[in-house]
């Protein structure tokens, strides 16, 4: 008794996600964070080390200004407020693939914080080293019977750049769109590869849920690693699912860090419970303290190019693009660019329409191809949009054109007049449409009597007739001229 | 020959390879030779070559140096006075070694030390205690016992050593001879296995003050790879000053009164009497947190100790114990391979970080440092050095005080204000109590180090101390 | 003063294994240490800003220039156990 209604109520209940991410960005310097070793491309294991990145006795820490400089760049670019006065701590744990049995990370004190990118806001935005790679040795590498992996200690000490978000994010899709606006900024910034697959790019995902509309934060889970878009979404639907069903059965989600795997959808703890992590915080008495001077925060700020989110702005506002175009022209910055000296290659007011050439015909034909590396000149794209404009060619024998321009180049008024691709008009248009209605008698007939669709069957005629070398505006209004 | 060749100071020996009148490598092999009698336990390994080169111009004039167990040496054994070491021969060069064999001082041999720098007898050594030269049933003070022991007892013309709560003044101190903790980050620390990152410190052991500032003018220097190092704003002099006059010296009741053995106080009251002679001033000064200086080191110390050692795993380098899982290979090789000081501040460190306890603990040791830093600060706002006993006690016996950790940290008062503030301080012999060496130790503002050479110079010629005692 | 249980857990954290009787002296010895270190709590600090440097230095810094790493052999030479290729370790979990 009693039950089933309070049941009901949590069942009937709707629950909305709370969302905050981690992301670790890899730094494309080219030292180390703290010692002088290149860093590594899938070089052989363990030839990338030195003393100090192995953590050898006696061995200290030296901060790559690089680093620092792009950590600069990245909190400017969030729109974070840069600290008067970083400084490092220890994070101390064990693990075979942490060389020193700490971790140098800022703690207290971060680099960069308070910030936004779109929607959400930037907690805060902090320099570290990354650990090791533990492999697992397989069945020839038992010791004592048991499971043996192996450590490389090529990637322990690559710089990175962690950005932690406020709890802003409200689904899972919102969590893999406002990713990729970061991958794209952080790769105009060009301060990492931000490559998902390849580790230069990683996601965790503090997620929680509460009653729609209550603004106390449930009790969150932390998920690790989700290594593409896809695996992002998925694993914030699937914990979602998971809390909201805990809860509509009157359980409770327990505070865990959880692995997500792609392949079954299954979401397992990490690690075990027992296992108290007490990180034991404390400053980094080998290093001191980063205190930004003037002449180092210039030199980042003017290390900014525009970002994907000022030119989407930008496009929208002064170019008069659509907002969904100027998004996909501001976050695909070769796309971007080569818009934006086509447009420029062109006076008057083909912006719009070089615009949608671009991300529509172009990108259908070169895919995620940099259309600079094509035959394609932005002047030639301008004047193809151009002549469309002006009807001396039809719209689909245009596409032709473009097909011929991204392949072999070349100038699009020769290609249409050697190819005769050239709009069909004045009386052969005519002659073409006098004879397309007498053959198609029954659905002049139709149109006569009110069914606009019959239009089709002559238009189509037309078309047949001219190779597509119409311009289906034009052959519209001499339809309608001699109905 | 050899004999009159080991009774010469280091500097006097350079000075006749300079001259030509010693060759570099004969003077190496005498001392080589001296060095392999070892009967203290002082060496933990002696060169048994001479370097390929002695350069007979160097400033050093080739006089081999003792450098302390702690110091990474390529190729050669570095354990740091641990099993977990044991056996390790690091890839690359201290820089502070390496500097002293650029200046033509080549590496004589590894002293042995407390485990991890970890103590104030010596007796913490994984590989045995070492004995005082003075009376060897006797502590010849830690954790640089092994290179105190080896230049009183002529087993090395002078040695290097690090200092952290009074590692190198105490032993100094405890075997008659001179040692220097110079202003935190004037010497490198690369290369130094670390025991407490904000408070280690290398410096000299020496026989005597002109010893003593030409081996430091050499060790000096702003290095690349230590980010915390800042050399001297000014070179090295030798001293040369016989007189005091002008100089005010502060006398602290806090580190000169409670706890002071008589014998101690005695010689300490005949070096200030020798000040005033000297045409120096007295004048006492008060450092009010002196008493919670302990408390904070003994936070500090095994806090930052906690983590440098937890890169003793078992995985790359030294002692692994034999197990089927993680866990178990971790904290076996760690359960071997420490010994029981170093296990002991590894649990208080990470107590004293450990969540809920940080700010108790850490937190606060840390403005006590801020405290003790501005005491010394007004302190030399009235005087420009300050002076007391290096040591409450002469070298006690061995096994005397090991059940009594306790104990054996509350004896390091008198050297572990200085560390706490970065401040330099020397330890000279200030003459006999009891037939065994009473340490005086001067402290300045940091980077002083000229200023409490020459006052320490001054002091030596008044006190003429004879440490050939030691020497057999 | 710390107790026997909490003993346990700083070692655990420490990667100490302890036997018994350590256990049993490590408490009495760090109750005994810690409750003279507690002296720092009788003294007013609130305004005062704790020392992790004491050399006031900032912004020590390295320019992003390689340096020669150690060969292969080199980083595995003083390793306990490797497979010629990394160092070897129990499997985390197994
Ligand atoms: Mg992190
Ligand atoms: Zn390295």
């Amino acid at each position: 008794m009693g039950a089933a209604p309070v049941a009901d109520a949590l069942a009937e209940r709707a629950y909305e996600p709370v969302i905050g991410l981690e992301i670790h960005v890899q730094l494309s310097t080219r030292t180390k964070m703290f010692c002088g070793c290149e860093l590594s491309f899938g070089e052989q294991p363990n030839t990338r080390t030195c003393p100090v990145c192995l953590g050898l006795p006696g061995t200290l820490p030296v901060t790559n200004a690089e680093a620092v400089h792009f950590g600069l760049m990245i909190g400017m670019a969030l729109g974070c407020e840069p600290a008067p006065r970083s400084i490092f701590h220890r994070k101390n744990y064990f693990y075979p693939d942490l060389p020193k049995g700490y971790q140098i990370s800022q703690y207290d004190i971060p680099l960069a914080r308070d910030g936004r990118l779109g929607d959400i806001r930037i907690h805060r935005v902090h320099l570290e080293e990354d650990a090791a790679k533990l492999v697992h040795a397989g069945a020839s590498g038992r010791i004592h019977g048991a499971e043996a992996s192996a450590v490389d200690f090529n990637r322990g000490g690559t710089p990175l750049v962690e950005i932690v978000t406020e709890p802003d994010v409200r689904s899972a899709a919102q969590a893999a769109e406002w990713l990729r606006l970061l991958r794209v900024t952080l790769r105009q910034l060009g301060v990492s590869d931000v490559n998902m697959e390849e580790g230069s790019l990683r996601c965790d995902a503090n997620v929680s849920i509460r009653p729609a509309g209550e603004a106390t934060l449930g009790t969150k889970t932390e998920l690790k690693n989700m290594n593409s878009f896809r695996f992002l979404e998925r694993g914030v639907n699937a914990e979602v699912a998971r809390q909201e069903e805990l809860l509509r059965e009157g359980g409770a989600v327990t505070q865990e860090t959880l692995h997500f795997d792609p392949r079954t959808g299954a979401l397992s703890p990490l690690r075990s419970k027992e296992e108290a992590h007490d990180y034991r915080y404390f400053p980094e008495p080998d290093l001191v303290p980063i205190a930004p001077t003037e002449e180092m925060l210039e030199r980042a700020r003017s290390a900014l190019p525009e970002l994907p989110a000022q030119r989407a702005e930008r496009l929208e506002s002064d170019m008069g693009l659509v907002p969904d175009t100027a998004r996909l022209l501001a976050f695909r910055s070769d796309l971007g660019d080569f818009f934006e000296r086509a447009a420029a290659a062109r006076v008057g007011d083909d912006s719009k329409a070089i615009a949608n050439w671009i991300v529509g015909e172009l990108v259908a034909n070169i895919g995620d191809a940099d259309p600079a590396d094509t035959k394609l000149e932005p002047e030639s794209l301008a004047a193809l949009v151009g002549m469309v404009r002006e009807g001396t060619v039809a719209g689909s024998a245009a596409k032709d054109v473009l097909t011929t321009l991204v392949a072999e180049g070349g100038d699009p008024a020769e290609i249409v007049e050697a190819e005769n691709l050239g709009a069909a008009g004045g009386d052969e248009l005519a002659r073409v449409v006098d004879q397309a209605m007498a053959d198609q008698a029954d659905a002049v007939e139709k149109i006569r009597a009110g069914n606009d669709k019959a239009t089709g069957a002559v238009m189509g005629a037309v078309m047949r007739a001219t190779e597509g070398r119409a311009d289906g505006a034009e052959v519209q209004r001499l339809i309608r001229e001699r109905l | 020959m050899t004999g009159d060749l080991l009774d010469l100071t280091a500097a006097q020996a350079g000075q006749r390879v300079r001259a030509g009148e010693l060759s570099a490598s004969d003077l190496f092999e005498a001392w080589r030779e001296r060095a392999a009698t070892d009967s203290l336990n002082a060496y933990r390994w002696v060169a048994d070559a001479p370097p390929p080169e002695i350069a007979a111009g160097a400033p050093l004039g080739g006089v081999p140096v003792a450098i302390k167990d702690l110091f990474c040496t390529e190729g050669v054994p570095s354990a740091a006075g641990s099993r977990i070491l044991e056996g390790y021969l690091p890839p690359y060069t201290a820089t502070a070694v390496e500097q002293l064999a650029q200046a033509g001082a080549p590496m004589l041999g590894k002293t042995n030390m407390d485990e991890f720098a970890m103590g104030s007898s010596n007796e913490n050594s994984g590989f045995g205690p070492v004995m005082n030269p003075w009376d060897e049933s006797r502590v010849p003070g830690g954790s640089s016992g092994g290179s105190a022991a080896a230049v009183a007892a002529g087993l090395a013309p002078w040695a290097i050593g690090t200092d952290t709560g009074g590692s190198i003044r105490q032993p100094a101190a405890l075997c008659g001879i001179v040692g220097l903790k110079p202003t935190y980050g004037s010497i490198s620390r690369y290369g130094m296995i670390a025991f407490a990152s904000s408070l280690d410190q290398a410096g000299p052991l020496t026989r005597d003050v002109t010893d003593c500032a030409l081996l430091f003018r050499h060790m000096v220097g702003r290095d690349p790879l230590d980010s915390t190092s800042t050399g001297l704003p000014e070179e090295v002099r030798l001293p040369d000053q016989e007189r005091l006059d002008g100089l005010r010296f502060g006398v602290p009741p806090e580190l000169t009164r409670g706890g002071v053995d008589p014998g101690v106080a005695a010689v300490f009251e005949q070096s200030l009497r020798h000040i005033e002679e000297l045409g120096g001033t007295l004048e006492e000064v008060s450092l009010p947190h002196s008493d919670q200086g302990i408390s904070a080191y003994y936070v500090i110390a095994p806090a930052e100790a906690s983590a440098n050692l937890a890169r003793f795993d078992g995985v790359r380098y030294g002692l692994r114990a034999e197990a089927g899982d993680l866990a178990s290979m971790y904290e076996d090789t760690r359960e071997h391979g420490f010994g029981d000081e170093v296990k002991r501040r590894i649990m208080l460190g990470t107590y004293a970080l450990s969540s809920g306890y940080y700010d108790a603990y850490y937190g606060r040791a840390q403005r006590v440092r801020t405290k003790i830093a501005e005491d010394f600060r007004s302190a030399f706002e009235r005087v420009d050095l300050i002076v007391t006993p290096t040591s409450p006690t002469v070298a006690f016996g061995l096994g005397e005080r090991t059940d009594d950790p306790l104990a054996m940290y509350l004896s390091d008062f008198c050297t572990v204000p200085m560390p706490l503030a970065g401040i330099p301080a020397i330890s000279i012999p200030g003459g006999l109590s009891d037939e065994l060496p009473v340490g005086i130790q001067l402290a300045g503002p940091a980077f002083s180090e000229n200023r409490i050479l020459e006052a320490a110079y001054a002091l030596e010629q008044a006190i003429g101390f004879d440490g050939s005692g030691a020497r057999g | 003063m710390i107790d026997r249980d909490q003993v346990l857990h700083v070692a655990r954290l420490a990667r100490l294994r302890l036997t018994d009787e350590e256990v049993e002296r490590m408490t009495g010895e760090l109750s005994t240490i810690l409750d003279h270190i507690e002296k720092i709590s009788e003294l007013d600090l609130d305004d005062v800003a704790p020392t992790s440097h004491v050399v006031a230095m900032e912004n020590v810094l390295r320019p992003d220039e390689p340096r020669p790493s150690l060969p292969r052999e080199g980083a595995l030479g003083q390793a306990p156990d490797t497979d010629g290729v990394g160092f070897r370790v129990p499997s985390p979990g197994a």
